[in-house]
């Protein structure tokens, strides 16, 4: 058992920090590019690329670079840290995904190493107006001519799907034969882009009679590989919240150390340094649960993770509304604008968490297994 | 990072659960499974069966019985313990006093009072709080004044849990009433069989009786049981306040008793409401979990990790957060805590409402909340 890092970990921390300090140090040159098209910054993604970053978690086959979930984590942490807007839990951990687990060796090939290379961008379609984080399509329906299939429905909201280049799309097959999974070009598509909560980018997805393509063997059922993505995109959307989180408990502290009311620093009130306390302990709870999630993925198992990805879900999702909520609440006035990393952390937090899975989600799936076990085993 | 253990780490903490599940006495576990009161008798007992086999204080230096573990295989050694009903070794001896004679006593002192302490021959009480003293501990008024060789103890200190079982216990006295309140307290083992030491129970809201006042009336103490500098008992107590914190959150003992109202409330598990309670109090649990085995991991040269302090914090609280549960699931049943042991109402349910109010203690002692918040915010904040 081991929760620290090895060298080559730290030094992927270190480069990721320190190419992404470049870049979002400032919090003003996050707010210029989020607001600017395409939403994201362009040549720092190029840099990812160049670093391997966007290519982490595929196989070496598939123009990758095989690493392990914890590396993986690693930059999802960062990119939490600054609020990079840049598209890399939906493009390169969920679509990418998705195609890693359930394409042809010539479609992971093309697709991936297009992917890992940042000449294309890919969204996960996966989510029908109103619906809520279920494997199921019901947004989408799949048709067959032959060899040919087309899908026709709405998905709302693709996250990153306003510069997605393709769509990996979750559609109902024909004759209640379950799940499938898609890819579409992206001018075969009508969708409308608009920005999130957080000021990053989703988009309003219809498909008529669109030409899509089948992942994988076509016609098979694929909800448990959806699943798993899904689990997996999770578990790596907490690691991204962690960094969130960090970045909101040391600015507070700072804060409080640092703003002057009736003549003191905030930090001479013993009820704002409580409140500072009960972040720090909601921090460091959550840190042990993202650990602990992003080690188990590495048993292989999908029992396990889905567990994994709803205990982390639950906690992650209460830290963050907790921090989220606290942070802004201690900062006063400040924490309200959208000029300042706080407050647009919280919304950051709020994105990630209805994206991927509430608390109230997470807890009612958890419900429902309280029965299968005696107690909860933290070291397997 | 890896996530398992490694096969020597496994292979100790299988070892250990074969130890406690099959050498301790299976009552005594049921008792401590079931949360029903435990006689100072079966207390011995269990710690005299771990002491034989070199599992009561792990801890201390080899020389006193001491086993130079890792922190991780104590933490092991300690989450097998709560998890298979043993009781925790005294924490009074094996956590408090044992330590602070070992690293600050005389040599005659450790011969003298180690072995006995490892093995329960000695019960020892803490002397620490009094009805002016409490958080603020240093502000302590029971007094020792020099008579010849020997010192004179008067005042009175409060709470003092199972006192009612002690043979001797270890006060704070202030030595030199002149200086800074930290820079005049002295650390002395007063044998309780001693002309002037009364023990007066305290009946608490649960009904039961777990703490004292105990008295001191012009009590003589021989010199040679001063532990370490006159007037440096600040320091010590310091030291020993630092080791309790450690243990204090029972992660595997509020795990098994979860555990044990799911099983015993069955019939209730159908309410989504009381699943979902459940189900967010073994998250929670799991983070407090690793939480603890992040903080082992990284603590170095037995200094306590500042955020040993989460570990308490989270650790009451959730520890009190199950008392609630079982107390909430009992119901009416709840209401029969005073009847005989011919009551046709479950055992748990009866057990639920004095456990609830028992356990209110947790958040209190140790270092209260708050006290633990003002570390939190002070030195890990830098607030």
């Amino acid at each position: 058992m081991d929760f620290t890092y090895d060298d080559e970990q730290v030094a992927l921390r270190e480069a990721v920090r320190g190419l992404l300090s470049t870049t979002y140090g400032d919090f003003e040159a996050r707010r210029r590019t989020a607001a600017a098209d395409p939403g994201f910054d362009q040549s720092l993604w190029s840099r990812l690329a160049e670093m391997g970053v966007l290519g982490l978690p595929f196989g070496e086959d598939d123009g990758g670079v095989g690493a392990g979930p914890v590396e993986i984590g690693i930059v999802c942490q960062e990119l939490g840290r600054v609020l990079a807007p840049e598209p890399y839990l939906a493009c390169i951990v969920h679509a990418g995904g998705l195609v890693a687990a359930t394409g042809t060796p010539e479609q992971r090939a093309d697709l991936l190493g297009r992917v890992a290379s940042g000449e294309i961008v890919l969204a996960a379609a996966d989510t029908s107006p109103g619906g809520r984080w279920s494997a199921d399509a019901d947004g989408v329906r799949a048709a067959r001519d032959g060899d040919s299939w087309t899908l026709t429905g709405v998905c709302d909201p693709v996250v990153a799907g306003e510069s997605a280049h393709y769509f990996v799309v979750t559609a109902a097959l024909p004759d209640d034969a379950g799940t499938g999974l898609f890819v579409v070009a992206a001018d075969d598509v009508g969708r409308t882009g608009y920005a999130t909560a957080d000021l990053t980018r989703a988009a309003s997805v219809r498909f008529d009679a669109s030409t899509a393509t089948p992942l994988g063997e076509p016609g098979r059922d694929l909800r448990a590989s959806i699943a798993t993505i899904s689990d997996l995109t999770r578990i790596f959307g907490a690691n991204q919240a962690l960094g969130v989180m960090q970045s909101q408990v040391r600015a507070t502290t700072d804060y409080l150390k640092s703003r002057k009311q009736f003549g003191v620093t905030l930090s001479t009130f013993q009820a704002l340094n409580f409140r500072a306390a009960d972040m720090y302990v909601s921090l460091e709870l959550a840190h042990s649960m993202v650990d602990w999630a992003t080690m188990t993925i590495a048993s292989g198992d999908r029992d396990l993770v889905t567990d994994a990805a709803d205990r982390v879900g639950l906690a992650t999702s209460r830290a963050g509304r907790h921090i989220g909520e606290e942070a802004i609440q201690l900062h006063g006035g400040i924490g309200m604008t959208a000029e300042y990393a706080v407050g647009v952390g919280t919304a950051h937090l709020t994105v990630l968490d209805q994206w991927l899975g509430n608390a109230g989600h997470h807890l009612s799936r958890l419900s429902q297994r309280v029965g299968d076990h005696e107690m909860v085993e933290a070291l397997g | 990072m890896q996530l398992e253990l490694t096969a020597e780490d496994s292979a100790f903490q299988m070892k250990m659960r074969e130890f406690f599940t099959t050498e301790v006495p299976q009552e005594i576990r049921d008792t401590v499974l079931q949360g029903r009161h435990l006689s100072r008798e079966t207390i011995v007992e269990s710690q005299q069966v771990l002491n034989a086999a070199g599992l009561a204080v792990p801890h201390w230096p080899t020389e006193w019985g001491g086993q130079d573990w890792s922190d991780l295989r104590r933490h092991l050694w300690h989450e097998e313990m709560q998890r298979a009903g043993v009781p925790i070794p005294l924490a009074f001896n094996t956590s408090m006093i044992g330590p602070v004679i070992a690293q600050f006593g005389t040599d005659e002192q450790k011969e003298r009072f180690l072995p006995r302490t490892a093995n329960l021959d000695i019960w020892w009480s803490q002397g620490f709080s009094e009805p002016d003293a409490g958080s603020d501990l240093a502000s302590l008024r029971t007094t020792a004044v020099r008579d010849g060789d020997d010192w004179i103890v008067n005042g009175q200190k409060s709470w003092t849990t199972l006192g009612q079982y002690g043979d001797w216990i270890f006060t704070l006295v202030r030595t030199d009433p002149e200086v800074k309140k930290q820079a005049g307290i002295s650390m002395l083992l007063i044998d309780m069989t001693t002309p002037g030491v009364e023990v007066r129970p305290i009946e608490l809201i649960d009904g039961g009786h777990e703490v004292n006042e105990v008295w001191f009336s012009d009590v003589r103490v021989p010199g040679d049981l001063l532990v370490g500098e006159l007037n440096g008992g600040w320091t010590i107590a310091k030291f020993l306040l630092g080791n309790e914190r450690v243990g204090v959150a029972p992660v595997g003992a509020t795990k098994r008793a979860l555990s044990t109202l799911k099983a015993d409330a069955a019939h209730l598990m159908d309410d989504p409401l009381v699943r979902a309670r459940v189900a967010e109090l073994e998250n929670d649990l799991l983070a407090l979990e690793l939480t603890a085995l992040r903080v082992v991991a990284h603590s170095a040269g037995g200094e306590p990790h500042p955020a040993s302090s989460v570990l308490k914090l989270r650790g009451t609280e959730l520890q009190q957060a199950v008392t609630e549960l079982a107390l909430d699931l009992a119901g009416p049943a709840a209401l029969g805590s005073r009847a005989g042991d011919d009551s046709p109402l479950d055992g748990w349910a009866r057990r639920s409402a004095p456990t609830y109010l028992n356990f209110r203690k947790a958040s209190i002692y140790g270092g209260s909340n708050e006290i633990q918040r003002q570390i939190i915010s002070r030195t890990i904040l830098g607030l």
